[in-house]
């Protein structure tokens, strides 16, 4: 760096410095204004950094044992963006067992930093947009350069997009403990933090479709579609359900555009197409390539990928109002949010479909293979969720099971069986080859994290099942007389067990997640456990073949 | 495509695309999968056709069948109401001193009043209404009342709630704060005289002149309480605000005294009065005395 460059930025960070000491100072409330000291404190760490020329790659580079010397793609921001995926998963799971004993045991709660509705939203963003999301740039960014042949397209915004992710996370994160919320539902942040998401989420956008446009292949990959289809409408569902009117530019409140129904519906029009777009289609496109990479086979149908991808997107975003059943918002609505939520079934099972029958061929993998193993299972509750979701959007289902914990297990099955364990999955197919190791530390712990994990879903959902059952069924209790037979309290009472045994199931979530961890460092510090392998049953290969390979089988022994 | 092969193990031609070592097999649709959305589609749009769903200019598409939301609720809840109808109708006649004669009627008002009870009254009540000793919340279940146990005067207060403002006819009383009247040894001595009053510490002259001096007028002699300006009895072991030297000392510096909504503004006078009905059958309701106006003439008192 030259000198006069240098002390131009030292410049500027100075006086980023001092706006934010003075946005501070003038701040209408007081998290507002912790939230500008804390951009003015990294300001001031950026002008030191700067003035010293301290370069952070440089030191970081050997602590997180970054690779030396030039590779064929641009995959620093893809390893900062798994090492991000590690931390903020630890971070979100604990949270998330942290609230699961503050439900149980509300002695838990401590008043006001750290009670369930501050915490609460602190789980959710930091399980689904900081562990979620730093595993979509990673792998995105993976995965767009092999499959086009080229390096990113523009990597210093590359790098900005994931320095300014992670710091939209610590915003919104210490937001929340400060009480800022705008109280959207998975859109707490409030105005400032979303503008500076948008200035991200474009950057991000442009490096993707930039990198696509220069790309050296003549066809996009399927994965691609899906990444493509993530950026683009979560932008979209960003924007518009944020649209709000700050009440100072010097303090942390805004009031939305919309107002009554209308604010609910785009509310749930952003809400569900966050699961739709973030975390289905966002983590299809994973699949998409990892699950033929780990299994080494050809994806099992490329007409099914077009049909699902196109069925997939246009019906998901209609399916939002199946969220507001049986409210204000009109029947015709309703019945919209319905009858497309059940259109959505099949295409959402294209995926599973293609996931699964790509194995075709390589089933043996299952056994031997932990990683496949945790893949085929991420589909398998991919499939069970999808199935879940349009039946619980039929009014008669969702009457029963609407606003019970049932829908918290329903969400989990989800989040825990296919995003959690798809991401796992990537993060052990990615981590040797993006440290250039041999293999992870060790293959058996991945098997422990696959029982541990697997484990803790089926406490979690059945847990929950019965709970939101319960609350259903004790709700809309009549007795002979004609009466209410429970009053609430009456139905808390009832799923307290549920509820232990729902945080016990987190625990042991929680627990395959640090054995992943301490095979995640271990893996970077390149060491390799000496274990026995995986089966003790050696593969017989020309047994283990599938049927339809239709050739005549060897003769009879005599 | 150049590069189409078929798949060994699956014997199926592949699409001829690779991008870094994955190719794509040329499988058609499943069957099943195809037939299953298209079953989807068809329902989605017969049910589109028969319930309100297609937004126009000014309102949505009513549907064939005619249902709406509201229309069915309204039905559900008629439905309910009229199975009431009549048992409703024949509380609302009854003076509520006069439903003990009517057992089917009682075992009917008490079943509502639970239903309205667990609605109402369990946030502070608790849903077994045992309240609380220690916040204030009084215990209904058993026989200690402030204001009076039999059936009409827990209408009365249930109507008129505790310490209202703008409601005449409430039930208001308050403790005079004695901070800074007494030093911590009249308080210490007061609080074992109260004790004693139930067996639960031993008597002390210091207190008892204390209590003599301050107490009696409200609280009674024995410390049993006086209902016409609602003084809480003493002389037994139920508190309102915890029952220890220290919890009582500090009551008497510092009294709280709680409140309650006058639930005549809220709630029809046929839910109070089943709500009445319930809370007097819990275990401690006492008997309804008639009192005529000329109180001489001897009246019909209920066994």
């Amino acid at each position: 760096m030259q000198a006069e460059t240098a002390l131009g930025r030292i410049g500027l960070w100075f006086l980023l410095m001092l706006v934010m000491i003075g946005v501070m100072l003038g701040a209408k409330d007081t998290p507002f204004a912790i939230q500008a000291g804390m951009i003015a404190v990294l300001a001031l760490v950026m002008v030191f950094i700067t003035a010293s020329r301290f370069d952070p790659a440089g030191t970081n580079r050997g602590f997180f044992r970054m690779p030396e010397g030039k590779t064929r793609y641009d995959d620093d921001p893809v390893r900062w963006a798994t090492i991000a995926t590690m931390f903020w998963g630890l971070a979100g799971l604990l949270a998330g067992l942290f609230i699961a004993l503050q439900l149980a045991f509300p002695v838990f709660n401590f008043e006001p930093y750290l009670n369930f509705g501050r915490v609460r939203p602190l789980h959710t963003s930091a399980v689904i947009f900081a562990f979620g999301g730093n595993a979509l740039i990673a792998t995105s960014f993976y995965v767009v350069q092999r499959t086009c042949r080229v390096q990113l397209a523009f990597p210093a915004l590359a790098r900005f997009v994931f320095w300014g992710y992670q710091l939209f996370i610590v915003l919104a994160a210490s937001g929340y403990l400060l009480g800022i919320t705008q109280s959207r539902e998975y859109a707490e942040p409030e105005w400032y933090v979303d503008l500076w998401l948008t200035v991200v989420w474009v950057s991000y956008l442009i490096v993707f479709v930039g990198t696509l446009l220069r790309r050296n292949e003549p066809h996009i990959y399927v994965a691609n579609w899906f990444y493509l289809a993530f950026i683009v409408t979560v932008a979209m569902l960003h924007l518009v359900n944020n649209l709000a009117v700050p009440v100072s530019f010097l303090g942390s409140r805004s009031y939305s555009l919309f107002g009554g129904v209308q604010d609910a519906l785009t509310q749930w029009w952003y809400g569900h197409n966050a699961v739709g777009f973030f975390l289905t289609a966002g983590f299809l496109a994973m699949m998409y390539y990892f699950v033929p990479k780990q299994a080494e086979r050809p994806v099992y149908s490329y007409r099914l990928s077009i049909i699902h991808f196109w069925s997939l997107i246009f019906l998901y975003i209609w399916a939002g109002p199946h969220h507001l059943l049986y409210t204000a918002l009109p029947d015709w609505a309703q019945t919209l949010g319905m009858v497309f939520s059940i259109m959505l079934w099949m295409p959402s099972w294209g995926g599973m479909i293609n996931g699964l029958m790509t194995l075709n061929g390589a089933w043996d993998k299952v056994r031997t293979d932990p990683i496949i193993r945790m893949m085929v299972m991420a589909l398998a509750f991919y499939g069970m969720s999808t199935f879940e979701g349009p039946m619980l959007s039929i009014k008669f289902f969702n009457s029963l099971s609407h606003y019970t914990d049932w829908t918290v297990g329903h969400v989990h099955s989800g989040a825990l069986g296919w995003n959690g364990l798809i991401t796992f999955a990537c993060v052990y197919y990615l981590t040797p080859r993006l440290w250039k190791r041999e293999r992870m530390y060790s293959l058996r712990m991945i098997n422990w994290h696959f029982w541990l994990a697997t484990l803790g879903i089926v406490f979690y959902a059945s847990s929950l099942w019965v709970a939101g059952l319960t609350q259903g069924l004790m709700w809309r209790e009549y007795g002979a007389d004609g009466y209410l037979v429970n009053s609430f309290a009456d139905t808390v009472a009832a799923i307290h067990p549920m509820y232990i045994m729902r945080a016990f199931g987190g625990l042991l979530y929680l627990a395959g997640f640090v054995v992943m961890l301490w095979n995640f460092t271990q893996t970077l510090a390149g060491k390799q456990r000496a274990e026995a392998p995986m089966t003790e049953t050696p593969v017989n290969a020309a047994a283990d073949r599938p049927l339809p390979a239709r050739e005549p089988l060897a003769a009879p022994a005599q | 495509m150049a590069n189409k092969h078929v798949d060994q193990p699956t014997g199926t031609e592949t699409v001829g695309h690779e991008w870094d070592g994955i190719e794509e097999l040329d499988t058609p649709l499943p069957r099943w999968w195809l037939w299953t959305f298209y079953l989807c589609i068809a329902f989605a749009l017969g049910y589109s056709v028969v319930y309100p769903a297609w937004p126009m200019l000014n309102s949505g598409t009513q549907g064939l069948l005619g249902w709406t939301s509201r229309g069915q609720l309204a039905k559900d809840m008629s439905v309910s109401d009229q199975a009431h109808t009549s048992m409703r109708e024949l509380l609302a006649r009854i003076p509520i001193e006069r439903l003990a004669d009517n057992s089917a009627l009682m075992k009917q008002a008490v079943a509502g009043g639970h239903a309205a009870f667990k609605v109402n009254c369990s946030q502070c009540h608790g849903s077994g209404a045992a309240g609380s000793q220690t916040l204030g919340y009084p215990n209904l279940n058993d026989d200690d009342w402030l204001w009076g146990g039999d059936i009409k005067t827990i209408e009365v207060t249930l109507t008129h709630g505790i310490r209202q403002h703008g409601d005449d006819k409430t039930r208001s009383s308050a403790m005079p704060p004695f901070e800074g009247v007494f030093n911590p040894g009249q308080i210490a001595a007061l609080s074992a005289h109260i004790l004693s009053l139930s067996g639960k510490a031993k008597p002390n002259s210091e207190g008892a002149a204390l209590f003599a001096q301050n107490c009696i007028s409200c609280h009674g002699i024995n410390g049993e309480g006086g209902r016409n300006v609602g003084a809480p009895r003493l002389n037994d072991a139920i508190w309102l605000y915890g029952g220890t030297s220290a919890e009582i000392g500090r009551q008497i510096q510092r009294p709280r005294m709680g409140v309650m909504p006058s639930w005549g503004g809220r709630l029809d006078p046929v839910t109070i009065k089943m709500l009445a009905a319930y809370v007097h059958s819990l275990g401690g309701g006492e008997d309804f005395v008639e009192v005529a106006k000329d109180p001489a003439v001897p009246v019909h008192v209920r066994p």
